[in-house]
């Protein structure tokens, strides 16, 4: 990757939410996977303002995480209502 | 970092924890004050057998022992609560960088741009370099930009351990399926060692935490050679 690509402007992260002003920042990465999904669904796979949920659950959430909840979404176990 | 016999706190590599050093340091010129005198009015009462017949309910003085105290809870107070609410401040980190604690070693990952992921074990001793910091050094350090300001989720994988940094002020429990935030600065280069805090089993001690914090484009640079 080419270091153009990634200039210090360029160094962007989940922002803060006031929803979450806290320590504890579990919600925030729960919140914004099943909003994700949520958006998919509704607006459809290429509806870009979705996008923003993903990046900060990317963000936030540890990736073991992201990939358990994949897992539980494909096979139909997943315990939010999306 | 610490080596032995260190016993007051270590330089302070961030704003917030140089805050706390000279609240400390505050604190710690009025304690000494309170004790001198307390101690040397101990001294002169043991040492004297002299006995005050007429010394019976002295109101001055009463309400100077009551006054006076209280004037020094407020020069402590406010100080304290000042830095509270300084180190609750609301801030726009720049970067994410999540760690997560395992029986025995923290794992990395930077998720904002690329999906950078790496595990942090401690150099066994015998493999140290005649350099090396025994129970500090690791064999993959978490490379961070100096004046960033850089938020940290810390969770575990397993049982609870507790990531901590002295020298930035920073600590925060790492707990399975809770992910606690905590923010800071780093306003130097250099590296900074933390070691686990929290009894997690046999190798609790040997999971050290180390920090390089370099300027930014040495650290863009190094972030995007990882993910090649």
């Amino acid at each position: 990757m080419s270091e153009a690509i990634m200039s210090s402007q360029a160094m962007e992260t989940a922002p803060f939410d006031p929803r979450f002003p806290n320590q504890n920042q579990t919600k925030y990465c729960y919140q914004s996977y099943v909003d994700f999904q949520r958006c998919q669904k509704l607006k459809g796979d290429d509806y870009e303002p979705c996008q923003y949920f993903k990046k900060v659950f990317q963000s936030i959430c540890p990736n073991a995480w992201v990939e358990k909840w994949d897992e539980q979404l494909e096979n139909g176990s997943f315990p939010g209502k999306i | 970092m610490a080596t032995w016999t260190f016993l007051g706190l270590q330089d302070g590599a961030s704003p917030l924890m140089e805050q706390l050093i000279f609240f400390h340091d505050h604190i710690m010129v009025v304690l000494i004050m309170i004790i001198t005198f307390v101690g040397y009015m101990l001294a002169s009462v043991l040492s004297n057998s002299l006995i005050n017949r007429f010394m019976l309910e002295h109101q001055t003085i009463e309400l100077i022992w009551t006054a006076v105290p209280a004037i020094i809870l407020i020069f402590i107070a406010l100080p304290s609560l000042r830095l509270l609410y300084l180190l609750d401040e609301v801030n726009n980190p720049s970067i994410t960088l999540k760690t997560v604690g395992h029986q025995w070693y923290w794992s990395y990952e930077y998720s904002d741009f690329l999906n950078v992921e790496f595990d942090s074990y401690m150099t066994p001793t015998n493999e140290l370099d005649l350099s090396g910091f025994r129970l500090l050094d690791v064999d993959n350090r978490t490379v961070l930009p100096m004046n960033t300001q850089i938020r940290i989720v810390i969770t575990a994988a397993d049982v609870i351990h507790s990531w901590t940094v002295p020298a930035l002020g920073v600590k925060a429990d790492a707990i399975p399926g809770r992910l606690n935030q905590t923010s800071f600065l780093m306003s130097r280069p250099g590296l900074f060692y933390g070691q686990c805090s929290e009894i997690c089993g046999a190798n609790h001690s040997f999971m050290p935490i180390v920090i390089e914090s370099v300027n930014t484009n040495s650290f863009l640079n190094w972030i995007s050679s990882y993910s090649d």
